[in-house]
C-alpha cells in the first residue's frame, strides 16, 4: 500500500534576516553565491573581490587585481575558480587556493557587465557595455575570445548560461537566447532596456527585468508573456531579479531599498523586504535553500526562511 | 626298407594349411610388416595415398599428378609428312588412368546393366507415369509387356516392400477399408503444391454406395507424384525456347498432335518429357514401323523438309497496300491492323486464359487539321541590323516583305540591350545619365516625334491598302463608342501608366507595336477615330473592334498586375561603397511593430526573431554540444556584404549610412537631435528628448572645463572635485578621459573607443594628447556657440546622470574619486550603476518620495559647480580663438 506522497511543503520566502557582511569594499556591485550555495562572492568597487562564508558571517579570502570596480563573479563548477569581470573591461580567472588571477582576458571595449562559467567552468561567457558577449575559452592559452556574440546593438547588461544556451539581455530591450545545440538564435523584444535576465530551474522561462519597473516572465520556446510582475521601482540602475529554489515564486530588487517577491503564478505581491536605505543594487538566491543575498550600499545582508534557526543562536 | 618306411609314414601325415614357399639359397627370412606400416598399393605396385575423405577415391596419378614422377609430358613434335595417316586425335580416354576404365572407374569400358533396364521401381515417378500411360494409352496394358521383357535385378527396397506384400501401384500403409479406388486421376483436377491428405480428398467419393464386403480391405491409394520441375531459367512462366526437336517436322506436327489423343492432354503432357527423351534418343521414330502406341507424337512423319518452303528469290510481292517496297513507318503498320486480329500465338499459361474483352484502345490523337489553304512552305524574313547594312538595303527589303522587322522584341533575348530588358520585367527606368539624345527632350516633344514618325508609317500604309481603309471608315461609330466606354473604365489608371513597362503581346511584335501606340494615344485622350488608325488597315472591321477590346482589356490588366509585381521590390537603399562591411543577413528590424506588439502584451510570435546562428566549433566542444551546422564555416550571424556597420554604431545615432569621413558638426547634431525618438534602445526612456540633449550638452561643457584643467596643473582638478579624495587617479588618465568625451560629442565613436582602448593602461604623454586637442580645437569651437546655449537649458532641466554623481559625492562616504564618478556617469551607456551609499537622507524619506531623489539642494550645488564650468570655458575659448590663429597662420 502507497501512500501518497507529502505534500510538497510550502514554499518558504526569505523573511528574516539572518546576517549582515559588512563587506567593507565600497560598495558591493554584486552578491553571488557560488555553484552549491554555501559561499558567496562579492564584487567591490573598491576593485576587489571577496569570498565569504555568508551563513557563518566569515570572510574568507580577498582578490585583489581589477584595476576598476568589479562588476559581476561567478563561481566555477567545482570550487575552485572564479571568474569576474570588471569596470577595467578585463574578464579575470582567478584560482581560489591562491588567491591570484590566473588569466586575465582583455577585449572588451567597455565594461564588463556580467560574466559566467559555462556549465563545466570550461567556458567564461562575458557581456559588456560594448554591446559584445564573449566566450573566452579557460582550457587554453589562447587571448583572444572563442566567440564574440555582437547582435546587440547596445550593452550587455546580463547574461545567464544553461548547458547549451546563453541568454543575454540588453539594454537595446532585446533578449536573446543563443541556443548553441540548435544552432539558433531567439532575439524576443521587450521594449523597455533589460536590467537583468534569468532562466528558470525547470529551464522552461526566462525571466526579463526592465526598466520599466516590470518583471515579464516569458515561454522560452515561443517568447510568449506568461506573467508579468510590477510593484517595484526600476527606472536607472542595473538591478537583478531572481527565481525562488522551486520556481515558486519571483523576486527583483528595487531602487526603493527593498526585495519585491511575487508569486510565479499569479503575479501578486508575496513579500517586500526592506533591505536598506539605498537601492538594493544586487541580488542572489540559494540554489536549494530558501535564502537570499541582498547587496546594498556597502553591505550584504542573508536573508532565511521564518523557521530558520541560525545554529548557536539560542531559541527566543 | 627304412627309406620306404619313411616315405609311407610320410603319406600317413595330415598336412594342414599350405606350405611356405621353401627359402631359396641366401635368403633372410621376412620379417612381418607391422600393421601402421603396411600400405596400401595398387596394380603397378604405387601407393594409393588415401585422400580427399569426401571426394572418396585415392589419389590419381603419380602424387596428385599424372603417371610419372616428372609430371605429364607433352608429346614431342612429329612432322606429320610422312604419316599423315596415322595421325590420330586424341580422345578424352587418352588422358585417363586405367583406373578410370576399369569397373568402378569413371568411365568403365565393361558392359553393365544401365538405368532403362535396372529396375521398374527405380524411378517412381517415371514408373508412376508408365503406368497411368499404360491405362490410358489407346491400347490399354502395354505396360504388361514391359514388366515381361525387365530384368530382375531390383532395389533392396522394393524387393523388402514386395515381401510385406506390397504391391506396384499401391500406396504404402496400412490396409484401408474403403471401396476399391480405380486408380486413374482425375483429369480435371490438378493439384498445385502438396496433395491433400488421401482420407480428406476420398470422403465424398465413399458416398457413394455400392456393394461393399464387410472384411475386404484395401490398400491405401498410392500418392500421386506431382511433377515438380524447378525453373531453371530466367525465361518467362511458360516460355519454351525454340525446340530444335520441332525444327524440322515441329510446326505442322504440334499443331494435330491432340487430334488423336483427344482429351488426354494432361496424361500426354504427364508423359511428355518421358517420351521427348525416349524418342529423340533412340532416333528410330522409324518410318518403315509406323507409329507406335508408345510414339512420341503422331508427327508428320511424312513430311519432308522441302526448299520451296524458304524464299529463294527477292521477288516483288504485291503487299496489298499498293506501297511497293516502300517501308511504311511502325506506327503506321500497326495502325492498320485492328487490335482484335491479334491473336495469342504463344501457348497459353495454365492458369490463365486469354481475355474475353479486349483491353481499352489506345487514344488517338488526330494532328491538327491544316487550314485548306496552308502551304507548307517558309519564306525567309531577313533580319536586319541596322549597323551593318546600309539604311537603303534595309528599306528595300522592308518594301520587298512589306513588313517592318525592326523591332526589338522579335531578336533573341541576347540581342536585347539592358534598356528593353528592363521594359520587359517591367523596371523601372534608373535615374542615371539620359543614354540617347532622345531624352533630352522634354516628354511633350518626344511625343510629338513618335506621333510625326507614326503618321509617316500610317501614311505609307495607307497608300498600300487605300480602298481597304476607305471601307473602313463607314464603320467607325462602334469602336469609337467602345473607346468611350473604356476610357471611362480605365480614367486615372492609364494615366499614370508607363509607356512600355510590360508587353503583353510580346510574341506578336506588330500587335504589341500597335498596343504600345494605342495605350500612349488613349493616354493622351484621343477619341476612337483616332485610336482606329493604330490598327492593322488589313483587319477586317470585326477584327479590330476585337483587337480595340483587347487593348483596352490588355492595358487595364496588365497594368494593375505590372505595378503590383513592381511593388514587391525596391531598389537597394544605398550605393554600394568600396569598403564595406559584412553585417548580419538578418536583422532585427520593424522596432515600431515590435512596439506596439509590446504595448499590446502579444509577446510571442510578434516580438521574437528568429536566426539561424553558428556557434562556433570550439565553442560546441566545450559546451558539451554536437555542433549543429558541421559542414559550415560561418560563425555567428550568416553574414551578407552591406554597407559601412560597426559595432561602435550602437554608441552613436543609429544612422545607416555613417561613414568614417568626417561629418560637420552641425551635421551631427542635426542627427542627434533627429534620432533621439527613435532611439529607444538609449538608457533613458522616460524622460524624453530633452533631457538627451541636455546630457549631452552637459558632457561637451564638462568635457571643455576638464580640458582646461588639463591644461593648468592638476591641482585645481582637485579643488573642482570638491571633495578630498583618497585616491585620485593620475591626471592624465582624466585627460584622457577629457578627450574621450570630446571626441565622442565631436567626432565618431570609433576613435572615441580606439582612444578609451588606449588610455587606462598606456600611459600617453601628455604633450601628445595636446596636440590631439589641437587637432580637436577647430571643430569644437565650430560648436561652441551652440552648445553654450544647450548648457543653459540644461542648467533648469530636472535631474540626470550629473546630478546622481553629485549626490554620490555630497555623501562624502565615497572612498572614489569624483572625477572617475564623473567618469562613470558620461562613459554610461547602459543601466547605471547604483550609488556607492544613499546620501544624507534617510532611507524611508527616500521611499515616500522616489521623485524627488535626489534632492533639489543637491541641484542647487551642482549649478554651481556647473558655473565654474562655464567660467572655465570661457577661458578655454579664448584660447581656442588663439590656436585657431595659430592654424591659420
Amino acid at each position: 500500500m502507497a501512500f501518497p506522497q507529502p505534500r510538497p511543503a510550502r514554499a518558504e520566502l526569505p523573511r528574516q534576516l539572518v546576517r549582515t557582511l559588512q563587506c567593507g569594499q565600497g560598495a558591493v556591485r554584486a552578491a553571488r553565491f557560488n555553484a552549491d550555495g554555501n559561499y558567496c562572492l562579492t564584487c567591490g568597487s573598491d576593485k576587489t573581490l571577496k569570498l565569504w562564508n555568508p551563513h557563518r558571517g566569515t570572510a574568507l579570502r580577498s582578490f585583489p587585481g581589477h584595476g576598476y570596480e568589479v562588476l559581476d563573479a561567478a563561481g566555477s563548477s567545482d570550487n575552485s575558480q572564479i571568474c569576474s569581470g570588471g569596470a577595467d573591461r578585463a574578464v579575470a580567472l582567478w584560482d581560489v587556493s591562491t588567491g591570484r588571477a590566473v588569466r586575465k582576458y582583455r577585449g572588451h571595449a567597455g565594461k564588463v557587465n556580467c560574466v559566467q562559467f559555462n556549465e563545466e567552468s570550461t567556458v567564461i561567457v562575458s557581456g559588456s557595455i560594448d554591446s559584445s558577449v564573449r566566450c573566452w575559452d579557460c582550457r587554453s592559452r589562447r587571448p583572444d575570445p572563442v566567440q564574440v556574440l555582437d547582435e546587440a546593438t547596445d550593452g550587455i547588461s546580463s547574461l545567464k548560461l544553461s548547458a547549451h544556451e546563453i541568454l543575454t539581455g540588453s539594454v537595446d530591450g532585446r533578449v536573446r537566447r543563443y541556443d548553441l545545440r540548435a544552432g539558433r538564435l531567439c532575439s524576443d523584444y521587450i521594449g523597455s532596456p533589460i536590467s537583468s535576465v534569468c532562466f528558470s530551474k525547470d529551464g522552461q522561462c526566462v525571466l526579463a527585468a526592465s526598466l520599466d519597473s516590470t518583471l515579464r516572465l516569458l515561454d522560452k520556446d515561443t517568447g510568449e508573456l506568461l506573467g508579468e510582475y510590477t510593484g517595484h521601482r526600476s527606472t536607472a540602475y542595473r538591478l537583478d531579479c531572481v527565481l525562488n529554489e522551486l520556481d515558486t515564486h519571483v523576486g527583483c530588487a528595487s531602487e526603493d531599498g527593498r526585495v519585491y517577491f511575487w508569486d510565479l503564478l499569479e503575479g501578486s505581491l508575496a513579500l517586500s523586504l526592506p533591505v536598506g536605505p539605498g537601492v538594493v543594487q544586487s541580488l542572489a538566491f540559494h540554489p536549494r535553500l530558501p535564502c537570499l543575498l541582498a547587496a546594498t550600499q556597502g553591505q550584504v545582508t542573508l536573508w532565511r526562511e521564518e523557521s530558520f534557526r541560525p545554529e548557536g543562536d539560542p531559541e527566543p | 626298407m627304412a627309406a620306404e618306411s619313411s616315405d609311407s609314414e610320410e603319406e600317413d601325415l595330415v598336412s594342414y594349411g599350405s606350405a611356405l614357399q621353401p627359402l631359396q639359397e641366401g635368403e633372410r627370412i621376412k620379417k612381418p610388416v607391422p600393421l601402421q606400416e603396411q600400405t596400401v598399393k595398387d596394380a603397378k605396385g604405387r601407393y594409393q595415398r588415401f585422400h580427399g575423405a569426401f571426394t572418396g577415391g585415392f589419389s590419381a596419378g603419380y602424387f596428385n599428378t599424372v603417371g610419372t614422377k616428372e609430371g605429364w609430358a607433352p608429346s614431342a613434335f612429329v612432322s606429320s609428312r610422312q604419316k599423315r595417316a596415322g595421325r590420330t586425335v586424341l580422345g578424352p580416354e587418352d588422358f585417363m588412368d586405367e583406373e578410370d576404365l576399369s569397373e568402378f572407374g569413371i568411365a568403365p569400358k565393361d558392359i553393365t546393366t544401365t538405368d532403362d533396364f535396372a529396375s521398374k521401381a527405380k524411378d517412381r515417378i517415371k514408373e508412376k507415369a508408365r503406368q497411368i500411360a499404360g491405362v490410358v494409352a489407346p491400347i490399354p496394358g502395354t505396360t504388361a509387356f514391359d514388366d515381361l521383357i525387365g530384368p530382375s535385378k531390383i532395389t533392396v527396397g522394393v524387393e523388402l516392400l514386395r515381401k510385406m506384400g506390397w504391391k506396384e501401384g499401391q500406396g504404402i500403409g496400412p490396409r484401408v477399408k474403403r471401396k476399391p479406388q480405380r486408380q486413374q486421376p482425375d483429369p480435371t483436377v490438378k493439384i498445385y503444391g502438396c496433395a491433400l491428405p488421401p482420407g480428406l480428398s476420398e470422403g465424398s467419393e465413399d458416398e457413394e454406395d455400392e456393394y461393399q464386403p464387410e472384411n475386404v480391405t484395401f490398400a491405401p491409394k498410392d500418392v500421386m507424384p506431382v511433377d515438380l520441375t524447378p525453373k531453371e531459367n530466367v525465361h518467362g512462366l511458360g516460355y519454351k525456347g525454340l525446340d530444335p526437336s520441332q525444327a524440322l517436322f515441329g510446326a505442322s506436327g504440334r499443331e494435330h498432335l491432340n487430334l488423336f489423343t483427344g482429351g488426354s492432354e494432361e496424361t500426354s503432357n504427364l508423359l511428355g518429357d518421358l517420351r521427348h527423351s525416349k524418342g529423340r534418343k533412340l532416333g528410330i521414330t522409324g518410318q518403315a514401323f509406323g507409329v507406335g502406341a508408345l510414339e512420341e507424337e503422331d508427327d508428320d512423319i511424312y513430311a519432308t523438309d522441302t526448299l520451296s518452303k524458304y524464299d529463294t528469290v527477292l521477288k516483288d510481292e504485291e503487299p496489298g497496300d499498293g506501297l511497293y517496297g516502300w517501308t511504311a513507318p511502325k506506327q503506321y503498320k500497326s495502325k492498320k491492323r485492328p487490335e482484335g486480329e491479334f491473336k495469342y500465338i504463344g501457348k497459353i499459361l495454365p492458369g490463365f486464359s486469354l481475355a474475353s474483352k479486349p483491353s481499352a484502345p489506345i487514344k488517338i490523337y488526330p494532328p491538327p487539321s491544316l487550314p485548306r489553304n496552308y502551304r507548307p512552305v517558309h519564306y525567309f524574313r531577313p533580319v536586319i541590323t541596322a549597323g551593318k547594312e546600309s539604311c537603303q538595303l534595309q528599306k528595300a527589303l522592308e518594301e520587298s516583305t512589306g513588313k517592318l522587322e525592326s523591332d526589338p522584341t522579335q531578336q533573341g533575348r541576347h540581342a536585347l540591350n539592358a534598356a528593353q530588358r528592363r521594359e520587359q520585367l517591367g523596371e523601372t527606368e534608373l535615374k542615371g545619365p539620359a543614354p540617347s539624345v532622345l531624352e533630352y527632350l522634354s516628354e511633350k516633344d518626344r511625343e510629338r516625334l513618335k506621333e510625326v514618325k507614326q503618321a509617316s508609317e500610317q501614311q505609307m500604309k495607307a497608300k498600300i491598302v487605300s480602298q481597304q481603309s476607305a471601307n473602313s471608315r463607314f464603320q467607325v461609330a462602334s469602336p469609337e463608342e467602345a473607346a468611350h466606354k473604356w476610357q471611362m473604365h480605365l480614367g486615372g489608371q492609364l494615366a499614370n501608366a508607363g509607356s512600355s513597362d510590360f508587353k503583353p503581346f510580346a510574341k506578336n511584335p506588330e500587335k504589341q507595336k500597335r498596343y504600345e501606340n494605342f495605350v500612349k494615344s488613349l493616354k493622351q485622350g484621343e477619341k476612337g477615330e483616332r485610336l482606329e488608325r493604330f490598327f492593322d488597315q488589313n483587319m477586317t472591321e470585326w477584327e479590330r473592334g476585337r483587337e480595340q477590346e483587347e487593348f483596352f482589356r490588355a492595358a487595364m490588366f496588365y497594368r494593375s498586375s505590372n505595378s503590383t509585381l513592381a511593388s514587391r521590390f525596391t531598389r537597394a537603399k544605398y550605393e554600394d561603397d568600396v569598403d564595406k562591411v559584412e553585417v548580419p543577413r538578418d536583422q532585427e528590424n520593424d522596432i515600431d511593430d515590435k512596439e506596439t506588439a509590446v504595448k499590446m502584451k502579444m509577446f510571442g510570435k510578434l516580438t521574437r526573431d528568429n536566426f539561424e546562428w553558428h556557434p562556433d566549433k570550439l565553442l560546441c566542444k566545450r559546451f558539451n554540444v554536437r555542433d549543429p551546422y558541421p559542414d559550415s564555416s560561418i560563425v555567428g550571424l550568416p553574414k551578407v556584404k552591406r554597407d559601412k556597420y560597426s559595432v561602435f554604431n550602437f554608441l552613436t545615432v543609429h544612422e545607416p549610412t555613417t561613414s568614417v569621413t568626417q561629418a560637420t558638426n552641425e551635421k551631427i547634431q542635426e542627427s542627434n537631435s533627429l534620432n533621439k525618438p527613435k532611439k529607444s534602445s538609449r538608457w533613458d526612456v522616460s524622460d524624453k528628448e530633452k533631457e538627451k540633449k541636455d546630457s549631452i550638452s552637459e558632457f561637451i561643457s564638462l568635457a571643455r572645463s576638464k580640458a582646461d584643467v588639463q591644461q593648468q596643473p592638476p591641482v585645481p582638478a582637485k579643488e573642482e572635485c570638491g571633495t578630498g579624495t583618497t585616491e585620485t587617479p593620475p591626471t592624465v588618465q582624466v585627460a584622457d578621459e577629457d578627450k574621450n568625451q570630446e571626441e565622442e560629442s565631436g567626432r565618431p565613436p570609433m576613435d572615441l573607443f580606439k582612444a578609451i582602448f588606449v588610455s587606462s593602461s598606456d600611459e600617453k604623454s601628455s604633450s601628445s594628447e595636446e596636440e590631439s586637442d589641437e587637432e580637436q580645437q577647430p571643430t569644437t569651437s565650430e560648436r561652441q556657440s551652440e552648445t553654450t546655449k544647450q548648457v543653459d537649458i540644461a542648467d533648469c532641466s530636472s535631474s540626470n546622470l550629473q546630478e546622481n554623481v553629485t549626490a554620490s559625492t555630497d555623501s562624502g562616504i565615497s572612498s572614489l574619486p569624483t572625477s572617475k564618478q564623473d567618469l562613470d556617469a558620461t562613459e554610461e551607456f547602459g543601466p547605471k550603476l547604483p550609488p556607492a551609499f544613499s546620501s544624507g537622507t534617510t532611507w524611508q524619506q527616500q521611499t515616500e518620495v522616489p521623485a524627488t531623489f535626489p534632492g533639489p539642494s543637491k541641484k542647487e550645488k551642482h549649478r554651481k559647480t556647473r558655473e565654474r564650468h562655464k567660467t572655465k570655458k570661457e577661458r578655454k575659448r579664448k584660447k581656442e580663438k588663439v590656436i585657431n590663429l595659430n592654424i591659420d597662420f
